[in-house]
């Protein structure tokens, strides 16, 4: 899985980073973003309604929150 | 053509006001609560301020105080409100959109042992009032409710919610701080509070009414001070100040709430076409909002820079956005209704907003999006 650290980031760095990494995957794949900005929680999941993806699920890695994203097109 | 435009926070003093405060300074200075002549004569300017805002607002004189601000008097509505209701229970009701100064009280109670019903609200911060109803369990203490909010511009439906709880017999507090002097009050109010500084009057005024027969006690060390509801004497020359500010805007609302809504419309449907990836929030029927402000946020700006480029084009907006705000958090409000909290812009057209200064703004925006956009190197995404 291809994973996007924005750890240590703050707002708008790690949906730009996600934005920046979305196409690395093939459609129907997912990026895994690391961000402990309190903002990426909405963010991430506000950009993911914008561009048609899909915020597939929020939990803990390494200690951060991660946002698993799949690239829908 | 004055590029302020941050209403919502602070509209600018009104002449009225400034012409009651110049005059109450060598006027109102007395203690109006000693029996000597100019004590006396205090005392007259007092109660005239308290009725002049007790009409504006549809209370009685003796419902209504005055207290240092509106942050004081929504911390006594929510405070005062459930202490006074102990024994019905502990339970306090607030949406997730309440202004901070309501949630800082309801943290606070929550510290003390007490509960907080959360009511989430949908993508246009409205609540649901069955949502809220459901949410009204017998041991509730307290309900409390904004008349619209300060963020977004939603106005909730109050009157609603008001039936809801006089149902089941839970007294209502709301927070009407962004329609009082704009909008007709909102009916079914038990606790009532607003700010001067928003209806142009000057800061260090807050109103808290309680309608007669409402149960509330002051949670304050106990003070003889406006009926023993606020602590301390008042700020004479401002109260009067803030009352003829309030008696101006009252009877201009009408004209101004016509006007500015059509300049709120046209940044709302303008904006969407002349900047890329951006987002405007509140709902889209111009009855369910402020009239005066127009929130909206841009995709991969900080809202930091956003303000500070907006400044330097001579507008002033203020912004939700986290890096713009003394916490690292972003606005709950903005969370709660799943905006993005990044690159966030809160309009507020103060009374004396024109053409003018709507379609310069209009014009700075999109290439100062688009400067920063550039140097985030986000083209493209």
């Amino acid at each position: 899985m291809t994973v996007v650290d924005a750890r240590g980031k703050r707002c708008p760095l790690p949906v730009i980073d996600l934005a920046k990494h979305i196409s690395d995957v093939d459609p129907g794949d997912t990026v895994l973003v690391l961000a402990d900005d309190p903002a990426a929680a909405s963010d991430i999941a506000a950009w993911c309604r914008m561009r048609g993806h899909e915020l597939v699920a929020t939990r803990e890695e390494d200690g951060a929150p991660a946002y698993e994203v799949r690239r829908l097109h | 053509m004055s590029g302020y435009l941050d209403a919502a926070t602070a509209e600018p003093l009104h002449p009225a006001a400034r012409e009651a405060l110049l005059a109450a300074l060598d006027d109102g200075w007395a203690d109006p609560d000693r029996a000597y002549r100019e004590a006396r004569r205090a005392r007259i300017l007092l109660d005239g301020a308290r009725e002049a805002v007790a009409a504006s607002l549809g209370a009685r004189p003796d419902e209504v105080s005055f207290t240092p601000s509106g942050t004081v008097a929504n911390h006594l509505a929510v405070l005062g409100g459930l202490l006074a209701r102990r024994r019905a229970g502990r339970r306090l009701v607030v949406s997730a959109v309440e202004h901070s100064t309501v949630l800082a009280a309801a943290r606070l109670h929550e510290a003390a042992g007490g509960d907080v019903a959360t009511v989430v609200v949908g993508p246009t911060a409205a609540v649901d009032t069955a949502a809220y109803a459901d949410a009204l369990t017998p041991d509730t203490a307290l309900a409390s409710l904004q008349a619209a909010n300060h963020e977004v511009g939603t106005v909730q439906p109050v009157a609603e919610v008001a039936a809801a709880c006089r149902d089941r017999s839970v007294p209502l507090h709301v927070d009407a701080a962004q329609v009082v002097g704009r909008l007709p009050i909102p009916p079914g109010w038990d606790i009532l509070t607003a700010s001067a500084r928003k209806w142009g009057g000057p800061a260090g005024v807050g109103v808290l009414a309680v309608r007669i027969g409402t149960r509330w006690r002051s949670p304050a060390p106990e003070d003889d001070h406006e009926t023993g509801r606020a602590p301390g004497p008042v700020a004479l020359p401002l109260v009067l100040a803030a009352a003829a500010a309030l008696q101006a805007r009252s009877a201009a609302a009408a004209d101004d709430a016509r006007r500015l809504g059509q300049l709120s419309e046209r940044l709302r449907s303008e904006i969407p076409h002349r900047v890329p990836d951006v987002e405007v929030y509140g709902p889209a029927d111009a009855a369910a909002r402020l009239p005066h402000l127009v929130a909206f946020s841009c995709l991969y700006v900080a809202g930091e820079a956003l303000m500070t480029e907006l400044d330097r084009a001579g507008f002033r907006v203020s912004s939700g956005s986290s890096c713009s705000s003394s916490a690292l958090t972003p606005s709950h409000v903005l969370e709660a209704i799943g905006a993005l909290t990044h690159g966030n812009v809160r309009v507020s057209l103060p009374s004396d907003a024109d053409d003018a200064v709507v379609e310069g703004f209009l014009d700075a925006l999109p290439p100062i999006v688009a400067s920063l956009r550039d140097r985030a190197g986000v083209s493209g995404l």
